[in-house]
Order: C-alpha cells, then structure tokens, then sequence
C-alpha cells in the first residue's frame, strides 16, 4: 500500500490527576494509514517529547488485542468506530485525512483518571477478588478428561471467558454500569462443573461488590455488548440476573 | 420481609422490581384498553356506562386498583430512583458520546418517557377518575324494555338520581341510573389541545414500550434462543397496537362524533 500522509487534528482529554478538573487540548499529528491508533499516538508523544512538553499518557501492553489495557474513547465510542477490536486493533485507514478525532479517558465514578487517558481499573480487580474464581486444593493436576462437558456448554462458557476485562462495557453504557463483565465472569464459571460447588456463593459476593463499587445499574440498552471487542452476549446479564435471584430466594 | 429485602437494595433486585411493575401495567394497558373500546359503540354509552359501573364497584377490581396505584408509584419512584443513581455512577459526561451507535434512543430516554407518562397519568385521572368520583359529572337514566329489548336513555339531574334506584328492574324494564361518563369523555374530546395531548402521551408509551417490553423479560432472566424473536417482536407488536388503540378513541370522538 502507498505511503500517504495523513493529517489528523487530535483533540485530547489531558488531566494531571484524580483531582484535577481535566480539559481537552488539540494536536496536529502527521500519521499514515497503516499505523495503528496506538502508534499514532506514540507519533504523538514523540512529538511532544520533542518540543519540551508532557507526553500524553495512556495505557496499552500486547497491542495484539487481549490484554484489555488499551482504554481509548474514540469519537463518542470505546475504542473508536469499528465493532469488535480493541484500540490497538483500529488503524489509522478507518480515518480520513483531516479529520478531527476527539480522544477521552473511560468515563465512570468506579474507574477514577490516573492521568490524561489512563484511568484505575481496580474496581474489575476487587470484583474478581470477591468471587470471580474456582476454589481448587493443591495436588496433581486431574486428567483433563475425568469430567465430561458437552461442547457446546464448553464453548458457551469460552465465550465468556473471552472477556478482557478492558472496561468498554462501563465506558459505552449512559448507566456505567458493569453487569455485563460481571455477567461474563458469573457465568464461564456457573456452565461449568467446575463452578458449581461455588456457585451461589459467587453470584451474590460479586453482585454486592459491584453495586459498593458504585457502578450503576443495567437498563439492557445492549450498548456494552455491541461495543465490546470481544462481543460478549447480553444473555450472560439474564444468566447472572437468574443466578442471582435463584441464589436469593431459593439458595443455602 | 427479609428474604425479600434484596429487591430494593442490589442492583439486580431493583431491575427485577421495575421488569414486574412493568409488566403489570403491560398488562393493564390491554385490559383498560378492552374496556374502553366500549366507548366507540353507537349505544349513548350503556354498554361503558354499564362496565364503569362494574369496574368502580366490584370489589376484587378496587383491589386490584390499589395494587395498581401502588405499582404505578413504585415503577415511577425506583425509575426516578435509578435514573438518578445511574447519572451519578456516570459521573460527568463525555465530550463527545455516539449513543447511537450501539444502543437504541427508546432504551437512553425511558425516564424521560416515562415522566411524560407520569404527568399524562395524573392529568389523565384528573380527567375522569377524579371527576367521575368527585367532580360534576351529568346523570343518565337508561330503560332497558325486556319485552322488546331496546334501551332509551336520558339525562336527568344529580338531585333527581339521589335515592332512587341505580340498577335493578321497574316492571318490565331494566333501570339503570348512573353517572355519565360515557358523556364526560365525549365533552372532554371535544377539545383539541387535550386530543393533541392524549396522542402525545399515546406516542410516549408506545416509545417507552419499544424498549420496556423485551427489556423486562431480559431483567428476569428469561434470554433463550429460542424465545428472544417472539419476544421482541411481541413487544414491538404490543407498543405500536395498544397505544394505536387507545388513541383512535379521542381520535373517533373529535373527528367522527361532532
């Protein structure tokens, strides 16, 4: 593909901490089609680096699309306008030659501004912390054919267990809300047989996490599932709302 | 209460409070409107007066009414409650945010709709609830000859219905005195800025339904293959008929009646 130069008027959420009120300043950024978001806005802080001033900072580790780190709100949607990638996944082609970008951290109570674009995801970790894992005594590992688990339950719970935990659903959802990572995680463990000794325990231990966190609550607008880079299904929330009301009002 | 006590303090317990009021007034939308097609009959009003009589009368129906006043109120409240909560958790807005994008305007705007629903509720029992147990409200005397079958009507004063029999047989006609609200609802349409603001209020619930419809099944739990097409087109089905429905009738009275 021809080299083109392309170039973009960047408006960016620039914010010192927590506690700073934050504010959006413009760049001009010389890019090509071929690079990534993320490269990009490497181009960016070289840039600014270059001139004295205080590179952008942002979050990204395997820029291969399963880490879940890279959390940019791209033109009013989480990791821009293409469905099913993560920022790192979305190229500088999906862009025009002039066009202006505006870029904003994750915006949610729960996920407080570390700095400019990065933001503290912990809240997703002290949820996982409450309930979000198996139970296992230590000693041999047993042979991986001792429980049999019909395929397509096995890959109904890979589905979920796909999620990365990147935070787009609480970024696109108008509630913040986390139902559907928390639904996700709820519900690779309660297909499984695994997961079951566990099971009602978990539900409830995670559900109450989230709401101290202070996500808010789901309206089943569906705007998670279809910005989610991993397309996690909204029928893990009416799988997470069933076990949770069965371990309620019938559960030990 | 305790075991129930989840439902008004978890997130799930809350979704799972308005998906249950919200089908209940589903469902009363269908009745209530049932009984008010009875309006469109050429009859002067003896087959709504009749079925008004019954449902301000029957005690199984004034208890169902309570439960319904209340159930509008909490759907209401926690929806406010939870709009309220929702913006907080948000915590600001974004400089740009293409909700378009991934979700549909029904499913961002309920509290909205849904105030306009409350407000057009209250005017709505302002309207005719309060009148009809409160206010000035004409009186019709209906005979109903049993030999021939034929039903005359005419209006007689509040001081003459006082203390005469209600419903019940005269020799060989059935007598049936009542309050006119057959005749109040007539007057009322006559009006176009209350037309327009009925057809409004009609727009907003069928807007409101779009999402609510589905939408509550989905806070249950009940997601299946299987069922999710039904569902939604049930839903869709159900909030374009019911408010159609029930706006042919100021439509009927102002355009066709005068």
């Amino acid at each position: 593909m021809a080299n083109h130069e392309m170039k973009i008027n960047l408006k960016v959420w620039r914010q010192k901490n927590a506690s700073d009120a934050g504010r959006f300043e413009e760049y001009a950024v010389k890019a090509n089609p071929d690079m990534s978001f993320l490269e990009m806005f490497d181009v960016l802080n070289e840039q600014l680096i270059e001139d004295g001033k205080d590179p952008v900072a942002f979050d990204h580790d395997c820029r291969e699309g399963i880490c879940g780190m890279c959390s940019m709100f791209i033109n009013g949607r989480p990791h821009g306008p293409k469905q099913g990638i993560t920022t790192c996944q979305l190229h500088m082609r999906s862009f025009k030659d002039g066009d202006t970008v505006v870029v904003e951290p994750w915006k949610a109570q729960s996920f407080p501004v570390i700095k400019d674009l990065s933001v503290d995801r912990g809240a997703f970790d002290r949820i996982i912390a409450a309930g979000g894992f198996v139970s296992v005594n230590t000693g041999n590992a047993v042979d991986a054919n001792s429980i049999l688990i019909p395929k397509d339950v096995a890959d109904e719970a890979f589905a979920a267990a796909t999620c990365i935990g990147c935070g787009a659903c609480v970024a696109a959802c108008k509630n913040s809300s986390a139902m559907l990572f928390v639904s996700a995680k709820v519900s690779q463990m309660a297909l499984l047989p695994q997961g079951q000794a566990e099971r009602e325990k978990r539900v409830v231990a995670m559900v109450d996490q989230m709401d101290n966190e202070g996500f808010g609550s789901c309206t089943n607008t569906g705007a998670c599932s279809a910005e989610c880079p991993k397309e996690i299904s909204l029928s893990n929330i009416a799988r997470m709302n069933r076990e949770y009301l069965r371990a309620k009002l019938v559960g030990n | 209460m305790k075991v129930l006590q989840f439902l008004f303090t978890s997130s799930i317990g809350r979704k799972v409070v308005m998906a249950l009021t919200g089908l209940f007034l589903i469902l009363f939308l269908l009745i209530h409107l049932i009984g008010n097609l009875q309006l469109l009959k050429a009859d002067d009003g003896y087959a709504f007066n009749k079925y008004a009589w019954f449902m301000t009368t029957n005690p199984l129906i004034k208890t169902t009414s309570y439960l319904l006043y209340a159930f509008i109120l909490l759907h209401a409240f926690k929806g406010f409650y939870l709009a309220f909560t929702n913006r907080k958790a948000r915590g600001g807005s974004y400089g740009k945010y293409n909700g378009a994008a991934n979700s549909h305007w029904t499913s961002r705007n309920m509290a909205v709709l849904g105030t306009v629903i409350l407000v057009f509720i209250v005017t709505h029992m302002g309207d005719f609830w309060w009148e009809y147990k409160f206010g000035e409200i004409p009186w019709t005397k209906y005979e109903t000859s049993v030999v021939q079958d034929v039903t005359t009507s005419a209006p007689i004063s509040g001081a003459e219905a006082s203390g005469h029999i209600r419903m019940g047989s005269v020799g060989d006609k059935e007598v049936f005195i009542t309050k006119d609200l057959y005749k109040e609802t007539v007057e009322a349409f006559e009006q176009p800025l209350l037309v327009a603001f009925y057809l409004l209020a009609m727009v907003m619930i069928a807007l409101h339904l779009w999402h609510g419809f589905a939408s509550a099944f989905q806070s249950l739990g009940i997601n299946h293959p299987r069922w999710n097409p039904i569902i939604r087109s049930l839903g869709y089905g159900y909030a374009v008929l019911i408010p159609a429905g029930f706006a042919l009738i100021p439509l009927y009275v102002y355009f066709l009646m005068k």
